[in-house]
Parts: structure tokens; C-alpha cells; sequence
């Protein structure tokens, strides 16, 4: 069977999908941290679909891709330290108990 | 001339406004003696003003002319409507400015001694100036409104006069009753001027009446059309007119206010409650006479009944008083409805008889009953009492006094020569040319008022041995020599040929006396006056036996037929109950009620907004996701159809 | 005359009363610029009236535009007529009354004459503007002052009445707002005298309506009123007398302005106008009778007594129209003195429960007779401004012949009988009776008596020389009847 740009695109969406699921479920800081990863890598996985089947002479796609590497890096460095202090503070790191910025 | 006349009302006005600022730093009673003498000037100035205006400038064409020798504009609302503040001289505006300021000096001099040691003596001494201020303004007004600005005016001088002892409870009551009563009827006044204003264009009084009389006038017929409730405008607006002159004269329905207002220091209700502001009413219609007489004699038969129902009524009441002023005052009242009816009675012309009559007896009326006052004065002063049976066989201690009373009695008593006898001929006369009813009430109120009168002169001075007085006797001379003047004015005045002085149109008539006419109501008088002396010259039952008798009719005499009590269920349990109370209530609950429902809507709604910011990630992930959603659906929902 | 001159005095005032120390300096810094914006004040009057005499009939003086906002048309355009002098005359007469009304404020003294020093400056500004826009950027100028004075100096239930207040005048404001930019939209402009010379429009149909609701809630149009009675009786001696004296004239001279550009549809909702003033005119009245705090007292006859200036800007009529400013100015002045003369008192017997007073003209001459000649201006005595602004109105009206109109008349002389009943029944049981026990016995001080004074000097100068005021306003009442469709 030959693989194409619309198996790409189911795995990617399955990714994308199963990524939101264990955001909204997840009560856990740094597995939601690991749901968000989920849904970047996702996107990541179209992009190179997309530059592989459709525009194959290009590299937008690759670059796009890195850039998101790159940047979701340095977002999970960010997320882990508020976890760390939100861990300070509430001594946990259960999302139900940060609910202190309200109305 | 002008400067002269201005002088009259200004120097009065000048009294209130010194004594009013400085009056308190002024030592002892000088500040009485100041405004005594400004006054005395404004009287002898507005003697010469007679004497020119009677005597040197004398008649035009054969009438006393209608002259406006000074005016000065006031207040601008369009070219012809405009409020100028002027002086209207005809002859019952001399006359009446002689008499006001005369009387008002009178009170003056007497009220030197009678409040010597008062706290607020000058302030008294201000408040006389400002009441004669308004007073002869009110009647030399050019202006329909100005004269309406001086009746307010006059009114409020008359409610800080009347709670002048302002400690007393009774005193606060009774002045705000007297204002509020008038100012009630003043309603009537101002919306009669808007009328009459209104349709013949004018406020000033000479064109007013040329405009509502001329038949040529072109103001003349929309004024006389029928206009509402099948009435005339010109009859609304004369008995609106009326209505206020009515309650200033203390007329029936509206009299309410005078016998509390005797709770006023006894000069005061000489001076404002029986010779000056209770006439201002039968002045107004004197002074819109003309209009009345020519175009409108409906609203004449108005004041006609209303001052015979007046007259009368208050002469029965008056017979069953026990408070002396109070008897005065209900007899002030029944004067005066003598003085409306007289006028009610008058035609244009020949047959304007009733107008010098009224005239006549407002002159006289005001020497005897300021004399009356007075004397009642004297006596409070010395038995501390204004109950009759507090008092009795005074005429030793007071001997003085008991001879001006009895004089005054006579003359009001209609008694021949003395000035009440001439002035009420004259009106019965008038009445007897025109209605056979009005002329019989009138008849019998007079022997009426001879009863009432001596009623209260036997109680007085003979009745009991003689009561103990407080030693005061009869005051200084202060108070003894307006006395004596106006016990000259209540013998002579009747002489004055005041027909040949003071008629509507300006046109002497000669002076008659119909002595077969006066043997009714002088026999009348007699017979009232033996009835007195036989009922009250000695203690005996029998007054109290008639009483007893005639219980019912006595009772509700007694009560002043009610009418005190009909204001009060009309103000208290409908005024307030019915109509203050449900607007207080509406206005807390349903409008405001509404603003507040709104406030809290907007809070409940936004209570439930808020709700939505928890706090929690996820729950705005979802929220955000569902938009995402939404828009992607909505998206490509347009894209695609 | 330069009229930015009634907006940088109040400015450079409240800068330097910012820069003061202590309360003692503050308020005599307050105290001076409100005798000179008095002196600005009277100043304009005088140059206006020459330059009148001298046969300068334009509508507008002393005209000056500035554009600052240049895309939206928005202009700095200002300019006065007669009215307008009227009302800058009467809030500068108020400030300075204000000011040494409220003397002995110790607390935040400073942040207090600042706000009513902003205050006056939203109102001058007001009255001064000739384009819409700055009109309303006054209008919010004035607003928020209150809210702060109520709020923080206030007394009673204050939050509430402060966010009442500001509420409901927002509320008005926001109204003015809608239909100032339907104007614009419309018109591309938001300049007052070009509005003016412009055609009638079916859309003024509802322009005019929203618009003077608007400026309605300020005066207390029914039933949009009932901010006045918690906002006046929460408020301090100087916020009522700023309240009632200034603010509420804000109201009725926008709805005179409305009227003068849009006078097709002033006259088509002139019987709606008519009715609810009438409405408010005897509500007030027969709601006061049954009052039993001075202040609350005050306020509902504020409502009634405004109720007067919108009949009078609903009758049309050049007399009614002059009447109705002088009716403001007049109950200005009025009631400033009231509400000054209540503080007064209140300060001494510690209430404003009329049944607990009695008999304070033994103690107080001095109070009490400036209660007697408020409450003799209030019932309309001859010789006090309240008379000849009243009897003004009741000319003007009568010259409308309709049945509706008579009837509205009719109604406003009833009430001045019921004001007289509700006057003589609160002044009575204060001032005469029996004397009751005060926690102070003594008389006003000099600051009570100069501000009382003052008051009591305008409202004299207009009852015994109306024709000044009249002849100041009467042209300008011309000026809007003229352009009126013929009337019934």
C-alpha cells in the first residue's frame, strides 16, 4: 500500500484529537503539558505532509517545522516553571486546584 | 406731585427695612418712635394727595378723573403685556390710601405703649412698616399683577404678624391657616389675571378696563363668548377674580382664617383684621367695578350672594362667641359681606348707588371697628383675658374706654347719628332698588349685629360687679389718643357727603337721606339692642335657658357651622390621605421601585455571566474550542452555500 | 472677551489647590478663584450687554472654534447667548456660596475642592460650547465630581445614592450620546448653530425624543427623577447646593438647546413635554407634603419647581421660554440657599427630622430667617426671584390656547398652594413653636452668613429687577421661537 498525504493527514488528525482529549481530561499539569506537545507535533506532521506531497521543491514547511520545535522548547521550559511555582504555592499540581484567578 | 405720592408707600417700606436690618442696635422704643414718624409723614402726605386730588386739581368734565401720574416698567414679557410698576389715582384710591394710612398711624401710636417691653419690638415695628408698605401699594396699583404682587405681599405681612408670638403654638397654626387659606383663594386670583390678561392684552388696569367695557373694543366679544361650562372667559376670570378677593375678605367659604387670626397682638388685628387687608377683597372688586357693571353682571350677583350669605352668617355666629376678639372678628366678617353685597347690588350709572355705599361703609367701618379693636385691647390688657367671662362691670375701672366702645357699638349698631347709621342706610337702600331678598337678610342681620354688638358690651362693662383687674387701666396717653380720634371718626365720619366724593364712574350724585326709609332698620337696632340689655345687663339664667332651647341651632352656631371641620376632613383625610400619601408611595415604590428592579436585573444578568469566568483552564479550553468549532462550522456553512 | 478664560480659571484653581498645604490654604485658594470666576462672571455680563447695546444682534458672542479633532469633525467651538450668561452668572454665584458653605471641611479637604472646582469647570465649559461633542465631554466632566462627593463625603445611605446617581446620569448621558451621534451621522457635524440652520429631518422624530430624555434625567424630567431625592439628601451641604443649583440646570439648558435645533420636533412632542412636566410639577408638590427630612423635602420640590422649566421650554412661547430660564436661575439660586441653610441646621441640631426641631428662631435669628425668605422664594413671594421666573411661565403658558395646555397651567398655579402648604408646615415647626433642645445653640458664623448672603442677594437683585434677567434672555428665547413652525 502506498502511503499518501491523506494517511498523513488521519494520523496527524488522530494525534490532534487525542491531544485536545487529554487537555479538557487530563487533571494533571504536566500531562496536559504533554497533551499540548501532542497537538504541536500534529501540526508539525501536516506541515512536512503538506511540503512533502503538495509542494515538494520547498522547504516552507521544514522550516515552519523547526520553528515550532524550536518554540514549543522554549514553551515547555515556560509551562514547567509556572508548574513549579504553582507547585510552591498550592503544593500540587492538580490544574482543579489553581482556580484562584476569577471573577 | 409723583415724588410726593411715591413718598406715601416708600417711607413705610423704608420703617420695615431700617428696623428690620438695624432695628435689634436701636436703644429702648426708639425704633417704635421711627416708625411712627415715617409713618406720620406718609399720613399727612397722603392728606395733602386727598386735598389736591379732591379739592385743588378737582373734577374733569364733571367726574373725578383716572390718572396714572407715575409709572416705571417692571418686568417686559411682549410689548403690550408688561408688568409696570405705576400709581393709579381715582377716587377710591385717594380715599383708600387716607384711610389705610390713618388707621395704620393710629395702630402705630397705640401700639407704642400696648408693646412697650416686647423682645421683638422693633421687629414688630418692621413688620407694620412692610404690611402698610404692601398695603398702600396694593391700592394705588396701576397693574392687575402689581396689585396681585402687594396682596401677597400684604399676606405675608399678615402671617408674620399674626405669629408674632411665634412661642405659641396656636399663634403658628393660626398664621399658617391664614395664609394658606388665601393663598388658596389667591389661586383663583392669578388664574383669573391670566385670563382677563390674556384676552384683553394688557395688565395695566385703565386699558384693561376700557377694553373689557368698550363695546366697540375688539377684545370685547372673544372675552363675552361662551368659553367653558357655557360661562364667558370675562365671567371666569371676574369670579376667579372674586374668588381671591373673597378669601382676602374673609367672604363665605373662605372666612375660615379670620377668627384664628386673632391670635395676632390686638393692634395688629385692628389694623390688618378689621379696617385694611380684609377690605383689600371688596377693593379689588371696587377697583375691577366698571368691567364687572358693563360686561358682565352674572359675576355680580356672585359677590352679591356671597356677601349676604356672609353677613349673615356671620352675624349668627358672632351672637354665640365667647372669645371678645373673636366676636369682633365674625362681626368684621358680617361688615364686610355688607360691604360685597353693596357693590354685588350696584349698577352702572344712576343706578351706582351700592358702589359709594360700599365705599362709604369700608370708610366708616374702618374708624369704628379699628376703634373697637382698640378698646379690646385696653380691656385684654387689663383683665389678662380675652373671655367674655373673664370680664364684667368694667365701665369703672376703664371708664374711657367703656365710652369709646359704647360709642362704637352704636355706630356699628347702625344707630342715628353716629357714622355706622349713614353707610348702612345707604346699603340697605341700595339693596331695597334691586332685590327684595337681599334687602331683608340684610335688615335683619343689622338688628342682629345691634344684638351681637351689646352683647358684648353688657358682658363687658355691666353683667357682673366688677371683675379685678391686672391695675394696667388704660395705658398711657399713647394708647388713650388713638381712642379718642377714632372715637371722633366713628361720631363725624357718617357726615362726610361721600356720594358727592367716591362713585364708579368718577361723576358726583348727590348725597340724599331717606329718613322714612330708616325707620326699619333703626327700629330693628333698638329692639336688638334691648334684647341685649335685657339678656346680659345682669348676671340672669335666661340666656342659657334660650340656649338650652334652641340647642341644635346654638350648638352649630357655636361650632361655626361646621365649616372648620369640613376643611379639615377635606385637607387632612383627602389631601394628604388620598392624594400626598398614594404620590409619596408611587414615587418609593413604583418609579423608584422600577429604577431599583432595573439595577437589580442588570446585577441578577451579570451574576450569571460571571459565572463563566471560573477560573479553571480547561473549562476555557473547552469554551474556546467550542468557539473554534462554531466558527469553523459557520465558516465554511458560508464558503459553501 | 475670551471665554476659554471660564475654563482656565477653575483650572489653574484646582491645579493650585492641588499644590496647597493644609486645609486652611486650600480653601482660601478655593475661595479665591470662586471670586474670581464671580468677577469673570460678572465681567462677561457686562461686556455682553454692551456689545447687545451696541446693536450686536447675532445670536452668538464672543465666538471662538478650534478644530481638534480633526476626522470626526469634532470642534472646540464655544460662543454665549443670553442663556448662557444667565447660567454662568448662576453657577458662579453657586460655587462661591458652595465654597464657604462647606468652610469647616476637615476631611480630605483638599480632594474636596478639587472635585468641586472640576465640577464648576465641567459646568462653565458646558454652558460655554457651541458643538456638540464638547458639550457632551462637559457634561461628563460634571458628572463624575458628583459621584466622588457623594460617595466619599456623603452621608446616609451614600454608596447607594452615589451609584444611583451616577447611574442614572450615565444613564442620561449615554442617551444624549446616541442621539448626538445620529445627528452627526446625518449631518456630518456636531456644531449647534449650523444643526440649527438646517432643515427639519423625519428622523428628529426620534432624535429630539432621546435627546431630551437625555438631558431630561438631569432636570428631573418624571419619571426619570428619582436620582434627585437620595442624590440630594446623601450628598454634603456644598454637593446638594452644586447638585441642585448647577447640575440640575445642566439638564434643563441641553433640553433648551435640543429645542433650538430641532424646533419642528420640539413643537410636534410639545403636549408630551407639557404633560410630564405637569405631571412632575404637582407629584413633586403633593410628594413633598408628605416628607419628613428637610433634605428629602428639598429635593422633591426641586422636582416640582423644575417641573416648571420644562413647561416652559414645552409651551414655546417666547415668555414661556424666557420664564423657564429664569425659573433656573431662580431655583439655583433658590435652592443652594435652601440646602445651605439645611446644612446650617443640621450642623447645630444634628438632624433634618423636621418633628424634632422646634422653635429655632430663638437661638438662630439669623438661620431662620434665611430659611423664611428660601422658603417665602420657594412659595413664590413678590420681591424674591421665585415670583417673577413663576409668573413669567404662567404668561408665556396662558398664551397657548389648547385645553391640554390650560390644564398644565392650571395645575402649576395649584401647586404653588401646595408648596406654600408644605413651606409654611416645615418652616413653621423648625423655626416658630416651642423651642426644643439643640446640641449647639449658636447663630450662623461669618462664612455661613457670607454664603447665605450672597445667595440671598441674587435671588433679591432678580425678584426686585426681573427685567434685567429678562432683558438678558428674552432675545435669545426670540431667537428659538422664531425659527419655530406656527403653533396652534
Amino acid at each position: 500500500m502506498d502511503v499518501g498525504l491523506k494517511h498523513m493527514l488521519f494520523v496527524s488528525l488522530a494525534l490532534f484529537f487525542t491531544g485536545v482529549y487529554g487537555f479538557l481530561t487530563r487533571r494533571n499539569l504536566i500531562t496536559m503539558l504533554m497533551a499540548a506537545e501532542l497537538m504541536l507535533n500534529s501540526v508539525n506532521l501536516n506541515f512536512i505532509a503538506f511540503n512533502k506531497y503538495v509542494w515538494p521543491g520547498q522547504l516552507d514547511g521544514v522550516f515552519f517545522t523547526l520553528f515550532i520545535i524550536a518554540i514549543a522548547a522554549a514553551e515547555a521550559a515556560v509551562a514547567i516553571a509556572i508548574i513549579i511555582n504553582l507547585y510552591r504555592s498550592f503544593s500540587s499540581i492538580d490544574v482543579e486546584d489553581a482556580d484562584t484567578l476569577k471573577y | 406731585m409723583p415724588l410726593q405720592i411715591l413718598l406715601i408707600p416708600l417711607l413705610p417700606l423704608a420703617a420695615f427695612v431700617l428696623l428690620g436690618l438695624f432695628g435689634r442696635r436701636l436703644p429702648g422704643p426708639s425704633s417704635g418712635w421711627l416708625a411712627t414718624a415715617l409713618l406720620a409723614v406718609s399720613t399727612i402726605l397722603s392728606a395733602g394727595v386727598a386735598w389736591d386730588y379732591f379739592f385743588v386739581a378737582g373734577m374733569q368734565d364733571g367726574a373725578y378723573p383716572t390718572q396714572v401720574p407715575f409709572s416705571v416698567p417692571w418686568l417686559t414679557f411682549t410689548d403690550e403685556m408688561r408688568i409696570d410698576m405705576g400709581i393709579l389715582l381715582d377716587p377710591i384710591s385717594v380715599m383708600m390710601i387716607v384711610v389705610v394710612s390713618f388707621i395704620s398711624l393710629m395702630v402705630h401710636i397705640y401700639s407704642l405703649s400696648y408693646m412697650k417691653g416686647e423682645a421683638r419690638y422693633a421687629t414688630y415695628f418692621s413688620y407694620l412698616g412692610l404690611f402698610t408698605f404692601s398695603m398702600l401699594g396694593l391700592v394705588l396699583s396701576s397693574n392687575i399683577f402689581q396689585i396681585y404682587m402687594c396682596w401677597e405681599l400684604v399676606g405675608v405681612s399678615s402671617f408674620l404678624l399674626i405669629g408674632y408670638h411665634y412661642d405659641r403654638p396656636s399663634a403658628v397654626a393660626a398664621s399658617k391657616k391664614a395664609f394658606i387659606v388665601t393663598r388658596f383663594a389667591d389661586l383663583g386670583f392669578l388664574i383669573g389675571i391670566l385670563v382677563l390678561s390674556f384676552h384683553a392684552n394688557t395688565l395695566d388696569f385703565p386699558t384693561l378696563i376700557e377694553r373689557l367695557t368698550d363695546p366697540a373694543s375688539p377684545y370685547l366679544p372673544a372675552a363675552a363668548a361662551p368659553a367653558f361650562l357655557g360661562l364667558s372667559a370675562l365671567t371666569w376670570g371676574l369670579v376667579l377674580v372674586f374668588a381671591g378677593g373673597a378669601g382676602k375678605s374673609a367672604m363665605f367659604p373662605l372666612h375660615i382664617w379670620l377668627p384664628d387670626a386673632m391670635e395676632g397682638p390686638t393692634p395688629v388685628s385692628a389694623l390688618i383684621h378689621a379696617a385694611t387687608m380684609v377690605v383689600a377683597g371688596v377693593y379689588l372688586v371696587a377697583r375691577l367695578f366698571p368691567v364687572f357693571a358693563l360686561s358682565c353682571p352674572a359675576a355680580l350677583e356672585v359677590v352679591a350672594v356671597t356677601g349676604i350669605l356672609s353677613a349673615a352668617l356671620a352675624a349668627v355666629i358672632a351672637c354665640t362667641q365667647t372669645d371678645i376678639k373673636r366676636v369682633l372678628a365674625y362681626s368684621t366678617m358680617s361688615q364686610i359681606g355688607y360691604m360685597m353685597f353693596a357693590l354685588g347690588v350696584a349698577g352702572w350709572g344712576a343706578a351706582n348707588e351700592g358702589f359709594s355705599a360700599s365705599m362709604f361703609h369700608l370708610f366708616t367701618h374702618a374708624m369704628f371697628k379699628a376703634g373697637l379693636f382698640l378698646c379690646a385691647g385696653v380691656i385684654i390688657h387689663h383683665v389678662h383675658s380675652n373671655d367674655l367671662a373673664g370680664m364684667g362691670g368694667l365701665r369703672k375701672a376703664l371708664p374711657f374706654t367703656h365710652i369709646v366702645f359704647l360709642v362704637c357699638c352704636l355706630a356699628i349698631a347702625g344707630i342715628p347719628p353716629f357714622a355706622g347709621f349713614f353707610s348702612k342706610e345707604a346699603i340697605l337702600l341700595a339693596a331695597w332698588h334691586k332685590s327684595t331678598v337681599i334687602y331683608s337678610i340684610g335688615l335683619v342681620t343689622s338688628g342682629l349685629t345691634a344684638f351681637y354688638m351689646f352683647r358684648l358690651y353688657f358682658s363687658i362693662f355691666h353683667h357682673k360687679p366688677v371683675v379685678p383687674g391686672t391695675g394696667h387701666g388704660e395705658g398711657g396717653p399713647a394708647m388713650m389718643l388713638p381712642l379718642a380720634i377714632l372715637l371722633a371718626g366713628a361720631v363725624f365720619a357718617g357726615f362726610v357727603p361721600f356720594s358727592e366724593f367716591v362713585t364708579a364712574d368718577g361723576t358726583p350724585s348727590p348725597t340724599e337721606l331717606h329718613l322714612g326709609f330708616s325707620v326699619a332698620p333703626v327700629g330693628l337696632g333698638i329692639a336688638g339692642i334691648l334684647l341685649a340689655r335685657r339678656l346680659y345687663q345682669t348676671a340672669n339664667p335666661l340666656p342659657g335657658r334660650i340656649a338650652e332651647r334652641w340647642q341644635g341651632l346654638y350648638r352649630t352656631a357655636y361650632r361655626k357651622f361646621y365649616v372648620d371641620e369640613l376643611y379639615l376632613f377635606f385637607t387632612h383625610k383627602i389631601i394628604f390621605n388620598l392624594i400626598g400619601r398614594p404620590a409619596a408611595w408611587i414615587d418609593r415604590v413604583i418609579v423608584d421601585g422600577f429604577m431599583n428592579l432595573l439595577g437589580q436585573a442588570s446585577l441578577t444578568v451579570s451574576d450569571g455571566i460571571s459565572g463563566m469566568q471560573s477560573g479553571k483552564v480547561q473549562s476555557y479550553a473547552a469554551w474556546f474550542l467550542a468557539g473554534l468549532l462554531g466558527f469553523a462550522i459557520l465558516t465554511l456553512y458560508i464558503l459553501f452555500t | 472677551m475670551n471665554l476659554s478664560l471660564l475654563l482656565i480659571i477653575p483650572a489653574i484653581t484646582a491645579a493650585v489647590i492641588l499644590l496647597a498645604r493644609g486645609a486652611a490654604q486650600v480653601r482660601w485658594v478655593a475661595l479665591t478663584g470662586a471670586v474670581v470666576q464671580l468677577i469673570a462672571g460678572i465681567g462677561l455680563y457686562n461686556v455682553f450687554m454692551q456689545a447687545r447695546s451696541a446693536g450686536d444682534d447675532r445670536q452668538y458672542l464672543f465666538e471662538f472654534r478650534h478644530r481638534w479633532f480633526e476626522s470626526f469633525n469634532m470642534q472646540y467651538h464655544v460662543g454665549v447667548d443670553g442663556v448662557s450668561v444667565a447660567m454662568i452668572l448662576l453657577t458662579a454665584l453657586v460655587v462661591l456660596a458652595g465654597v464657604l458653605a462647606s468652610w469647616r471641611q476637615e476631611k480630605l479637604a483638599k480632594d474636596f475642592f478639587f472635585l468641586l472646582t472640576l465640577l464648576a469647570m465641567g459646568a462653565y465649559g458646558f454652558f460655554i460650547s457651541l458643538d456638540l461633542f464638547t458639550l457632551f465631554f462637559f457634561l461628563e466632566i460634571a458628572v463624575i465630581p458628583k459621584f466622588l462627593l457623594i460617595g466619599i463625603w456623603g452621608s446616609g445611605r451614600k454608596e447607594y445614592s452615589a451609584n444611583k446617581l451616577a447611574l442614572m446620569l450615565m444613564g442620561g448621558s449615554a442617551l444624549v450620546l446616541v442621539g448626538m451621534l445620529a445627528l452627526y451621522f446625518q449631518t456630518d457635524t456636531f456644531d449647534m448653530k449650523r444643526l440649527a440652520g438646517m432643515a427639519a429631518d423625519p428622523s428628529h422624530g426620534w432624535i429630539f425624543p432621546v435627546l431630551f430624555i437625555g438631558f431630561g434625567v438631569f432636570t428631573a424630567l418624571f419619571p426619570f427623577h428619582t436620582w434627585v431625592p437620595d442624590g440630594h439628601s446623601s450628598a454634603p451641604t456644598a454637593g446638594s447646593m452644586f447638585l441642585a443649583g448647577i447640575s440640575m440646570k445642566l439638564g434643563g439648558y441641553g433640553c433648551l438647546r435640543a429645542t433650538g435645533f430641532m424646533p419642528d420636533a420640539a413643537a410636534q412632542y410639545a403636549p408630551w413635554i407639557v404633560g410630564l412636566a405637569a405631571i412632575a410639577i404637582l407629584y413633586g408638590a403633593f410628594a413633598t407634603l408628605m416628607q419628613k427630612d428637610l433634605k428629602y423635602m428639598n429635593a422633591y420640590s426641586s422636582i416640582s419647581h423644575c417641573g416648571f422649566v420644562l413647561l416652559g421650554i414645552g409651551m414655546l412661547t417666547r415668555t414661556a421660554l424666557a420664564g423657564a430660564v429664569m425659573q433656573m436661575v431662580s431655583h439655583g439660586l433658590m435652592t443652594a440657599l435652601f440646602f445651605a441653610v439645611i446644612g446650617m441646621i443640621y450642623s447645630r441640631t444634628g438632624t433634618r427630622m423636621v418633628s424634632q426641631m422646634g422653635g429655632l428662631m430663638k437661638t438662630m435669628p439669623f438661620i431662620c430667617t434665611t430659611l423664611f425668605i428660601a422658603g417665602l422664594c420657594s412659595l413664590g413671594l413678590p420681591g424674591l426671584s421665585g415670583f417673577a421666573a413663576e409668573m413669567t411661565v404662567f404668561v408665556g403658558a396662558w398664551e397657548r390656547t389648547g385645553a391640554g395646555y390650560r390644564l398644565a397651567t392650571i395645575a402649576g398655579c395649584i401647586s404653588i398652594v401646595v408648596t406654600a402648604v408644605y413651606i409654611l408646615r416645615a418652616t413653621g415647626q423648625v423655626a416658630m413653636g416651642p423651642a426644643k433642645e439643640t446640641p449647639r445653640q449658636d447663630d450662623a458664623q461669618w462664612f455661613e452668613k457670607a454664603s447665605a448672603i450672597i445667595l440671598i442677594a441674587g435671588i433679591l437683585l432678580i425678584g426686585l429687577a426681573p427685567g434685567l434677567l429678562m432683558d438678558l434672555v428674552s432675545p435669545d428665547a426670540g431667537y428659538i421661537t422664531d425659527t419655530l413652525p406656527s403653533l396652534p
